[in-house]
Parts: C-alpha cells; sequence; structure tokens
C-alpha cells in the first residue's frame, strides 16, 4: 500500500513501469528461493559427500558410479516399474468404464460420482490405514472373506510376488474417482449426432465406443496417463505406511528409497544424485509418452 | 448397469463405513465385518487422546491449511493479475518459468529446501509448513486466466475513480471470480491438509506436528500397533474434517478437482 500511495506521485508513465514488476515480485523471489536456487545446488550436491553435519567433501563422480551400481536402487525403479503396469492400465479401463456408464442419463448419477470421489479427497494416510486393514493377513477383511468360503489365505503385504500390486491395486482405487471426472468431461464432448449417424449405420455399441468415442477422448485419455504416471512416480506415502518397504525391499519405490538414504542414512549428496537422476528419468518418460500417444491418434 | 455402478459405488464406500464403525469397536470385535460393533464404546478414542497430541495436530493442520491457503489465493491474484492484464518486458519469460516450476519433479528440490529451512531457521516452526507451499503456480495460472477473461473496461473505470491497484484487483475484480477462487481455495486447501512428507521431513517437534504427519508417526511407530482400533480411530479422526466438507460442497470440490486435470 505504502508503496503504490508513493509512486502515485510520480508520473503515471513511471507508476506503470515499476508497478507490474513489483505485483510479480513475491513469485520472482519464491522461485529464486525454492526453485532456482534448489536445482543449482542438487546438481552442486551431485559432486559431493555430505551428512550435513560435517563438512562438504568433493568427490567428484563418485555418486554417480554409486548409483549405477546400487542394485537397491535399481530395484526400487524397478518395483516403481511394477506399480506402474498394473497402475496405469487399471486406472484407465476402470475409471473409463465408471464414466461410460454415468455418461448413459442415469438416475442418482450425483450420488454415484460423489461415491468414487470419495477416497480422492480423503489423505492417503488414512487411505493406507485403512486398506492395511482390508489386506492383513490373519485379521484382514479380505483373507476373512475368503477363509470364510473355504479358500486360501493371500498374503497381500506378506508375499513378495504380491504385495506391490496390491499397493498398485489401493492405489487405483484411491484415485480412480478423479479420472472419472475428467473422462465424464471428456466424454460430453462428444456429439450425440455422430453416435445417432453410426446406430443409423448398424454399428454395434462396441463399435461405437471404438471408432467414436476412444479417437474423440484421447486428449483425456493423453492427460490421465500422463497424470498417473507422474502421480505412480512419486510413490512414497503407502508403502512408507503399510510396508517399510519390505518384504525383502519389493515395495521399496524409488521415492521411499531417497527418502531413506536422505533422511534416515543423512547421505545427502548420494540422495541428491539419486533425485536428480530420478526426475530426469521420469521428465525422459512423460517425453515418451507424449511422442508415443500423439503418434497413436 | 445400475448393478454395476452400485457394485462399484458399494466398494469405494464400504471401508469408510466399516472403518467408522471400527473405530468404536472394542478390541475383540475390530476385525469383524459387521457394519456396527456390538458392543460400541469410546475407548479407542479415549486412549488415542491419552498417547497422542491429537487435538493440537488438529488445530496445527487447521492454522497451516487456512495460512497457506490464504497466502496462495493472495500471491496468485496479484500475480496472474500483472501477467493478465498488464504489459510488461520479460511477462512472457516470467510465464515460461511458471511452466517450468510446474512440471519439476519435487525430488530435485526436496533436500535443498530441506538446507534452506535449517539455514533460516524454519525447522520446527510453523513457517516451515506454509512459507514453501506460500505461492503456487497453479494458483498463478487459474488467476490470470480468470482475469483475461474480464473486460478491460472494468480496470479503467476503477483507474479514473482513483482506485489503486491492489484496490482493484480486490475490490473490484475478484467479487467477479469467485468460482476460481473457490477452486483455489478448495484445491491448495485438501493438498496443505493431506500432504505428508515436507512436514516428516521439517517437524520433529510432536507439539508442532500436522495430523496426517502425526498419525502417520502413530501408524508405523509402534505405540498403536497391539491396538488395532486406536490406529483406525487416528484414520478417522484425520478423514472426517475432509469427509465432512465434501458432503457439504460436493459439487465445488468435483468442479476444482476436475480443473487439476484441465489446466492445459
Amino acid at each position: 500500500m505504502a508503496v503504490t500511495k508513493i509512486n502515485r506521485k510520480k508520473s503515471g508513465f513511471q507508476r506503470r513501469k515499476i508497478l507490474p514488476y513489483l505485483l510479480v515480485s513475491p513469485y520472482l523471489l519464491f522461485v529464486l528461493v525454492f526453485v532456482a536456487f534448489p536445482v543449482f545446488f542438487c546438481f552442486f550436491l551431485t559432486f559431493n559427500k555430505w551428512n550435513i553435519i560435517a563438512p562438504m567433501h568433493f568427490i567428484g563422480f563418485d555418486n554417480y558410479s554409486r548409483l549405477l551400481h546400487d542394485r537397491l536402487f535399481w530395484k526400487a525403479i524397478g518395483n516403481t516399474l511394477k506399480f506402474l503396469l498394473l497402475h496405469i492400465p487399471l486406472q484407465l479401463v476402470v475409471s473409463l468404464f465408471l464414466a461410460y456408464l454415468l455418461n448413459q442419463k442415469i438416475k442418482a448419477a450425483a450420488f454415484f460420482r460423489a461415491s468414487f470421489f470419495m477416497p480422492v479427497i480423503v489423505s492417503g494416510v488414512v487411505v493406507t490405514i485403512l486398506w492395511q486393514q482390508l489386506l492383513g493377513y490373519d485379521a484382514g477383511l479380505i483373507n476373512r472373506m475368503l477363509t470364510s468360503r473355504g479358500m486360501h489365505k493371500v498374503g497381500w503385504l506378506v508375499n513378495p510376488n504380491v504385495a506391490i500390486y496390491s499397493i498398485a491395486v489401493m492405489a487405483t482405487w484411491k484415485n480412480v474417482g478423479l479420472y472419472v471426472i475428467l473422462f465424464l468431461v471428456g466424454l460430453q464432448t462428444v456429439p450425440p449426432q455422430y453416435y445417432e449417424a453410426a446406430k443409423m449405420e448398424g454399428a454395434t455399441r462396441w463399435q461405437q465406443f471404438y471408432h467414436i468415442t476412444l479417437p474423440m477422448i484421447n486428449p483425456t485419455i493423453f492427460m490421465v496417463v500422463i497424470l498417473s504416471t507422474i502421480g505412480g512416480f512419486n510413490l512414497f506415502i503407502e508403502p512408507y505406511i503399510m510396508t517399510g518397504g519390505g518384504p525383502l525391499n519389493t515395495t521399496l519405490s524409488a521415492v521411499l528409497y531417497i527418502y531413506k538414504q536422505a533422511f534416515q542414512y543423512y547421505n545427502m549428496g548420494y540422495s541428491a544424485t539419486l533425485g536428480f537422476f530420478y526426475a530426469i528419468m521420469i521428465m525422459g518418460v512423460v517425453v515418451l509418452q507424449k511422442k508415443f500417444i500423439e503418434k497413436e491418434v | 448397469m445400475y448393478v454395476a455402478l452400485s457394485a462399484a459405488a458399494l466398494t469405494f464406500i464400504y471401508p469408510f463405513i466399516w472403518m467408522i464403525g471400527a473405530s468404536f469397536a472394542p478390541m475383540h470385535e475390530v476385525g469383524n465385518l459387521t457394519f456396527w460393533p456390538a458392543h460400541p464404546t469410546w475407548d479407542n478414542f479415549k486412549i488415542m487422546v491419552s498417547k497422542i497430541p491429537i487435538g493440537r495436530s488438529l488445530l496445527n493442520s487447521l492454522l497451516v491449511a487456512v495460512l497457506t491457503t490464504s497466502l496462495v489465493i493472495v500471491t496468485g491474484s496479484v500475480v496472474g493479475y500483472a501477467l493478465a492484464k498488464m504489459q510488461f518486458k520479460g511477462r512472457q519469460y516470467i510465464f515460461y518459468v511458471i511452466v517450468f516450476t510446474m512440471s519439476l519433479p519435487f525430488q530435485v528440490t526436496l533436500i535443498p529446501n530441506y538446507i534452506t529451512m535449517i539455514n533460516l531457521r524454519m525447522v520446527d516452526t510453523y513457517f516451515a509448513l506454509v512459507i514453501p507451499f506460500a505461492v503456487s503456480a497453479f494458483a498463478i495460472l487459474m488467476f490470470r486466466q480468470a482475469f483475461q477473461g474480464l473486460p478491460q473496461a472494468l480496470i479503467d473505470a476503477a483507474r479514473l475513480d482513483g482506485c489503486n491497484e491492489t484496490g482493484i484487483i480486490f475490490r473490484i475484480l475478484w467479487p467477479n471470480i469467485k468460482p476460481t477462487i473457490v477452486t483455489v481455495a478448495i484445491l491448495s486447501f485438501i493438498g496443505s491438509w493431506n500432504e505428508v512428507l515436507w512436514p516428516l521431513i521439517v517437524v520433529r517437534n510432536e507439539k508442532l506436528m500436522t495430523m496426517p504427519q502425526l498419525v502417520t508417526l502413530f501408524a508405523t511407530g509402534g505405540r498403536a500397533d497391539s491396538q488395532l482400533g486406536v490406529k483406525i480411530a487416528a484414520a478417522v479422526l484425520l478423514a472426517l474434517p475432509v469427509m465432512i466438507a465434501f458432503l457439504f460442497f460436493q459439487k465445488h470440490f468435483i468442479q476444482s478437482m476436475a480443473s487439476t486435470g484441465l489446466k492445459d
């Protein structure tokens, strides 16, 4: 307020010139402190060994060669990819299916939409604690239902071959509602005349869906794939609470590993190297997806 | 069709209802499949309150979320206004910077920002939980878009009346972009309320912890391990405020969240 008052006394021309910079200055300051500095500092850290307390120690490319030979890191990336391999297709199919149903002028659509949306807004911590009870081995709800029907228990979170996929299903359950809404918006952009024309030609429902709906909502599909890829690569709180990365490190996600390196072992330089590498990898994957999907159109 | 939809709705809602029921169940009844325990009790909540400062963490979460949201709205409007309605050198570059910051994965900034917090002596203060989230690139873009849709005449008329720029933004323009304000408010409130990774890093003092952080540490730290019901009660308390807000402002929530995907 004070500044604008002083400025008003100056000529209008001058005031107009300074004012915009004044208005964007909070953002510029923020970017400087929380984006520009971190990016450079992170890059700088990758050439150093540092545990915060002792002075920094320049070690050249040691962190990078350690990364290349770090089996656990590659395993964590592998786990994250396994997670994505189930999470993305499941997310796409389930959310598109539900959106498609909701789009058929049905009653109580608002109720259904809201119920799908509930897990989206609730904290991941809640969802994780809840699913821990569902997926427990002895007392878990799902295993109890299975045994009461004479079936075998499944080690949803304790079997090394299953655990990461259980987490993928849970993450899908949490996010599907958001993508249902995105698909609904997409589906509503398809002009109804297209379907009417197709019906006149004798196209089946499936043909209509495949030849009209899918191509028309391609941008939404692209968006859903990108959003769930980025979200999936950031997998952290679910394994952190549910399994701590176990059993046998099969649910150790890349972000959880990066977090542990920094805030459990205090290998700041090494963790920064992992983070830097991982960030570039994510951007690379997203760019590739973009190219691939654009070609498909 | 209705069968499929109802089955799906049940899959999404049943676990929550079960969770609320289980939070009132005495220890030997927690694992039961029934909706409501045969002998409901407040014990789980009582034990939780005696073990962790859950009430305090609720206030912390509220304070942090309200402060963050207000700052995001104010900074977002001011910067968004400059980008939408003013001509100045470098405007295009700032726009590029915003898009870049939005696509930058947080793994890169995590450790440096922690170091910044240490150097600014902000670790274990509310500042650490609010300041790094006080400016949102997404909010700036939302406000920019909203302001672009308003006629220049509105601004010119206000200037003729001697209104300064802050007055123009907050008194003249704000009433015209209420939906955008609501959207940004909901998104940043939910984002702040549910944030857990950052608090885990910058807050160690139990008195300053936000609810998700406290509940996470409670659930993983072994203090609740033997008592499932207590753990679930903590989860219920964490979920309840957001769920209630959602029931009241359902439409706004869904529209807001949908717009996150539509920013491009």
